[in-house]
């Protein structure tokens, strides 16, 4: 039965979602499920809540290793939790002016910001160490990138400001994002458009044997 | 002698490729920083895809309803936060009214920020734009493209009130809005999953409605088909995107400004990049010859 009811529930989801689609009364079902769908999403929240401070709790009380980072995610949570459900005037928590809206400016922006901003000094050392011409292929990947980092901001057309216009490194670039770009995201597309429809698939008619817990 | 400097430089080389990598770190924070202090005007080229997001903007008429889909968090804001305020700037101007939302639980706080900023400007100012009547936010919802599919047939449905617990039906704006019908465009700032892909898959796709989008510079390559097909009117890729789309407006802000940081930046790695590949290509060369 453990394995039997997910399939079966899964089938009918499934199959009425596809149905719905095309023959508008089962509709019906499709809201009905997609209700469903909204109350186990905002379950979801509470539920990796939950988790989040059973797993470093756990990890706190048994001395595991880096448990101290357990105690910073816990405060964390709670510095901007308590402020933003207690005193930040209820729904409107995130007006400006709240103390939900100063943390989140305050600590949360910079922290976020940092994290990604720090990606430009590993894509620039990775760069430098991965990017070389070994073959055909690398070469021809390199060039594009090339065309691209140069092409995309305004020192493109600067350095290549003595060729006609049309023909300047920025027009390159766009050329290169118009066309061989393109042409490759849409093979993509395509191509993982397939693959989802044969996964559905798969988990609708009970093929997929990860969904039973297998 | 010649043998002696040959070593000499072929040590050079290698002392170059295995650089340590806090050299690189140090070049690229001084090649974004120092021309952050620069005011360096530079000409901007617009590009089609960012001029067919600034003329489904341009292209309604005053009064017309944008909904608005903040699905980002602080991680992106250096790219889509000068769209944003750019956006609001463009939509106020014109008169139009904003329905702002966000698929991101960050996304519709990224629009409060936008707006404060926009708010600061006096012919913004001058207009007195009223919440509920000029521009209303929703808030954010769980549920990712189903919350997308479900506005569609209503937009109560998703959103029963407004970010403040005010209920849609008491909110002037929101009169005579229920469902994708009664908005004239769609407008997207996407930083990943859920956002533009879904919006064209879910909204486009099913209900027919006019999308146009601003994406981080690593997601709008994607969005190219899309824009080629016709599905999405245009895309804004990354900070170019946004200083393209603060040229078409006339109004130079934030995008344009750190476009020249960018620019530096991107010379330091491609220089680095050519570095790299001379110590590459002479290391071989002394190995095969040797």
């Amino acid at each position: 039965m453990r394995r039997e009811v997910p399939l079966v529930l899964t089938a009918m989801v499934g199959l009425t979602m596809i149905i719905a689609h095309f023959i508008p009364p089962f509709n019906i079902l499709k809201d009905l499920f997609e209700d469903w769908f909204f109350i186990i999403a905002a379950f979801a929240i509470y539920l990796g809540v939950l988790n989040l401070i059973r797993v470093n709790a756990d990890k706190i009380y048994r001395k595991s290793r880096d448990w101290p980072f357990g105690i910073v995610v816990i405060l964390g949570f709670l510095v901007i939790t308590i402020p933003g459900l207690f005193f930040s005037g209820g729904r409107s928590f995130s007006d400006p002016g709240t103390s939900f809206y100063f943390l989140y400016i305050h600590v949360y922006y910079p922290l976020s910001a940092t994290m990604f901003a720090l990606l430009a000094f590993f894509v620039a050392s990775a760069s430098y160490r991965a990017f070389r011409a070994r073959n055909v292929e690398a070469t021809m990947l390199l060039a594009a990138a090339f065309i691209l980092m140069l092409g995309r901001v305004p020192i493109g057309d600067w350095i290549t400001a003595w060729l006609p216009e049309g023909y300047r490194m920025g027009n390159a670039a766009d050329w290169i994002m118009d066309f061989p770009q393109t042409a490759g995201q849409r093979a993509i597309m395509i191509g993982i458009a397939l693959g989802v429809v044969s996964s559905a698939l798969r988990v609708i008619l009970g093929l997929e044997r990860a969904m039973g817990g297998d | 002698m010649n043998q002696e400097n040959n070593q000499e430089v072929k040590s050079i080389w290698e002392k170059l490729l295995s650089i340590d990598r806090r050299i690189i770190f140090l070049f690229i924070a001084v090649a974004v920083a120092v021309p952050l202090f620069f005011k360096l005007s530079m000409r901007i080229p617009v590009t089609p895809v960012a001029q067919g997001t600034y003329q489904a903007i341009e292209s309604l008429p005053a009064g017309s309803k944008v909904l608005a889909s903040f699905d980002y968090d602080p991680g992106s804001m250096p790219e889509l936060q000068p769209m944003a305020e750019a956006f609001f700037r463009h939509a106020f101007r014109n008169d139009l009214k904003v329905i702002i939302m966000g698929l991101w639980p960050q996304g519709p706080l990224q629009a409060n920020i936008a707006l404060e900023e926009v708010f600061q400007d006096e012919d913004i100012k001058a207009k007195s734009l009223q919440y509920g009547i000029d521009y209303v936010n929703l808030g954010f919802t769980a549920g990712n493209e189903v919350v997308i599919d479900r506005m569609g047939h209503s937009f109560e449905e998703s959103y029963p009130k407004d970010g403040q617990g005010t209920p849609l039906s008491e909110i002037p704006l929101m009169r005579g809005v229920r469902n994708y019908d009664n908005v004239d465009l769609i407008f997207n700032l996407s930083a990943g999953y859920p956002g533009t892909q879904e919006w064209v898959q879910y909204a486009v796709d099913v209900f027919h409605v006019k999308l146009a989008a601003g994406n981080t510079a690593v997601q709008a390559p994607a969005m190219y088909p899309y824009v080629q097909t016709g599905q999405l009117s245009g895309v804004l890729g990354g900070m170019k995107g946004g200083a393209e789309y603060e040229t078409l407006l006339g109004i130079p802000g934030r995008a344009v400004r750190y476009m020249f940081s960018q620019a530096v930046a991107h010379a330091v790695i491609c220089m680095f990049i050519i570095i790299g590949n001379l110590a590459f290509f002479s290391i071989r060369k002394r190995k095969k010859t040797s």
